[in-house]
């Protein structure tokens, strides 16, 4: 009962926070209300007792990409008057194309997935688990993964190394 | 919910049952007491920790010190918390408004939230959940948003490039950090604080066993840390006081509050991971102790910190980040290669932990033998630069 009212808080909150992304007018404070969405996110996540996915949630979410984020949009001129987040007359019919394009989701996502619940409780050890994982039975996606992020590093190096005279 | 646990627990659980409450009460009372009771901790000895960094800083320096309130001055951070409620509270015209007043708040929550999974003593923490040091690892990174807010908020040039030196550091100085840190995870098999205090048992500190572990995490500790020779995002003299310089009254106390609890927080930190926590002799026998061998350890650090404070020069900000990207981040991946292999090491404890001793100290000189060499070779070509000059 309790966690059914926390859980509905923690929802509104996160969805509240997600919409205040989508319209509110400064840039600046959109990024800030998606750090309380991914925050939101966190929390459900507690709530589900997957404490690692929530403490990676925070780390990477709100720790680098967030911050990463609001350091692009502090570098950015004028970023202090008025309306700065960008908007065109189209409102009305992006508002109807995501509409219809959410229903569809959300239909497909509910009625044609089988969603397996399984009636078991967290394995205690679930840091380990997914270390084991990540090195045996997904050791090829881990590693393209990596590979991929050490090819974007040295991009970027390259990018904004200072040309030699 | 461990705290209290070895005698207390037992007998606030029988009062609470005495008195009829369900256990959904109990589970909530519980949280209620342990959230005071480390608000409490945290908040009075931050006043102890202004107190003394005033008074070692004024003794560096040839001063006396604080020594009109109370005995020794001991009352006088209180007086200075009094007069800041009662200053006026401004906010500058163009700031952003929001953020501006969220920003001293969430800074102090960033740090307040590392409280709970500290192990004071046998038993005592507010919660061990078995990613501690990830949990440390996360939360640490919200007060970089905070000093952000805070910066860009205020609309002024210093305090947006305070901002602006804050990410640089701050970001800079987790990768040495995160990765001196896992390397006692890596070694004790576990992320649990309480865990890891227990496997440091019989004086096997993982900050003996790995000294350049313990010295890279303290280096970075003091630079996440703002604190001289790394405190470039308030540096007085270049940028006035960096990100909070429009704020004033109880915001600034906030800050400096955040500031002083990271202090604190960060040799806690280092106590459990590298100096075993609230282990020490006797403390089988009288756990409370432990309470005492883990807050005396960790204010020997806090002594450090204030100590370095007090003595060095500040770098500048080129020679910081240098640090950062070319000293402490390679140091940190060969210490994490290091441990990883000497963990497999198929060799009795003893002789596995004297050689890591032997290799982390073998590390360490090399790493100051070459970052030694290349500042007197940058001096000596300075110095002939200065000579073609003249």
């Amino acid at each position: 009962m309790i966690l059914k009212v926390v859980f509905l808080l923690v929802s509104l909150f996160t969805v509240g926070s997600a919409l205040m992304v989508v319209t509110h007018k400064n840039l600046f404070s959109s990024a800030l209300f998606l750090v309380a969405s991914f925050f939101g996110v966190a929390a459900l996540y507690v709530l589900l007792e997957a404490e690692f996915l929530a403490v990676a949630q925070v780390l990477i979410y709100v720790g680098a990409i967030a911050t990463l984020i609001i350091f692009a949009i502090m570098l950015t001129r004028g970023m202090m008057s008025g309306r700065t987040s960008p908007r065109n007359d189209q409102a009305a019919w992006a508002g109807l194309a995501s509409v219809v394009l959410g229903l569809v989701l959300l239909y497909v996502v509910v009625f044609r997935v089988q969603w397996p619940v399984v009636e078991k409780p967290v394995p205690p050890d679930t840091i380990e688990q997914l270390g084991r994982a990540l090195v045996g039975r997904y050791v090829v996606p881990f590693e393209v993964a990596s590979v991929l992020l050490l090819a974007a590093l040295v991009g970027a190096v390259l990018i904004a190394r200072e040309k030699e005279v | 919910m461990d705290v209290l646990k070895p005698q207390i627990g037992d007998w606030w659980h029988a009062l609470l049952q005495g008195a009829g409450l369900s256990s959904g009460w109990i589970v909530f009372l519980d949280a209620l007491v342990i959230t005071l009771i480390l608000l409490g901790l945290g908040l009075t000895s931050v006043l102890f920790a202004v107190w003394l960094e005033r008074k070692l800083a004024a003794r560096v320096q040839d001063r006396l010190g604080p020594n009109r309130v109370g005995p020794y001055g001991l009352v006088q951070t209180v007086a200075d918390a009094l007069k800041l409620l009662t200053k006026e509270d401004i906010t500058p015209d163009n700031a952003e408004r929001l953020s501006y007043n969220l920003a001293p708040g969430l800074a102090v929550f960033a740090v307040l939230m590392l409280l709970l999974v500290i192990p004071f003593g046998p038993g005592l923490i507010g919660a061990d959940i078995n990613v501690g040091v990830l949990y440390l690892v996360a939360m640490g990174s919200v007060g970089i948003m905070a000093i952000l807010m805070a910066g860009w908020s205020s609309n002024n040039k210093y305090a947006l490039l305070g901002g602006f030196r804050a990410v640089a550091q701050l970001l800079s100085y987790e990768i040495p950090m995160i990765l001196a840190m896992s390397v006692p995870v890596l070694f004790a098999g576990t992320m649990s604080m309480e865990k890891l205090v227990e496997q440091q048992a019989h004086g096997r500190w993982f900050g003996v066993v790995m000294p350049a572990a313990f010295f890279l995490y303290f280096l970075a500790a003091l630079a996440e840390n703002e604190r001289t020779p790394f405190d470039l995002l308030e540096a007085d003299s270049e940028i006035v006081a960096g990100y909070h310089i429009e704020y004033s009254g109880m915001k600034f106390a906030w800050f400096f509050l955040a500031f002083f609890l990271n202090t604190l927080i960060l040799s806690a930190i280092a106590t459990t991971l590298f100096l075993g926590g609230w282990r020490g002799p006797f403390v089988e026998q009288v756990p409370a102790l432990g309470i005492f061998y883990f807050l005396a350890k960790s204010f020997v650090l806090v002594f450090a910190f204030m100590w370095i404070r007090a003595t060095f020069p500040r770098l500048r900000i080129d020679q910081m980040m240098a640090f950062a990207w070319k000293v402490m981040v390679p140091t940190g991946l060969v210490l994490v290669l290091v441990a990883a292999v000497f963990v497999k090491l198929p060799v009795a404890p003893l002789v596995r932990d004297v050689l890591l001793f032997l290799v982390n100290v073998f590390i360490l000189l090399v790493v100051a033998g070459l970052v030694g060499r290349h500042l007197r070779l940058q001096i000596k070509r300075l110095s002939e630069g200065a000579a073609v000059v003249s």
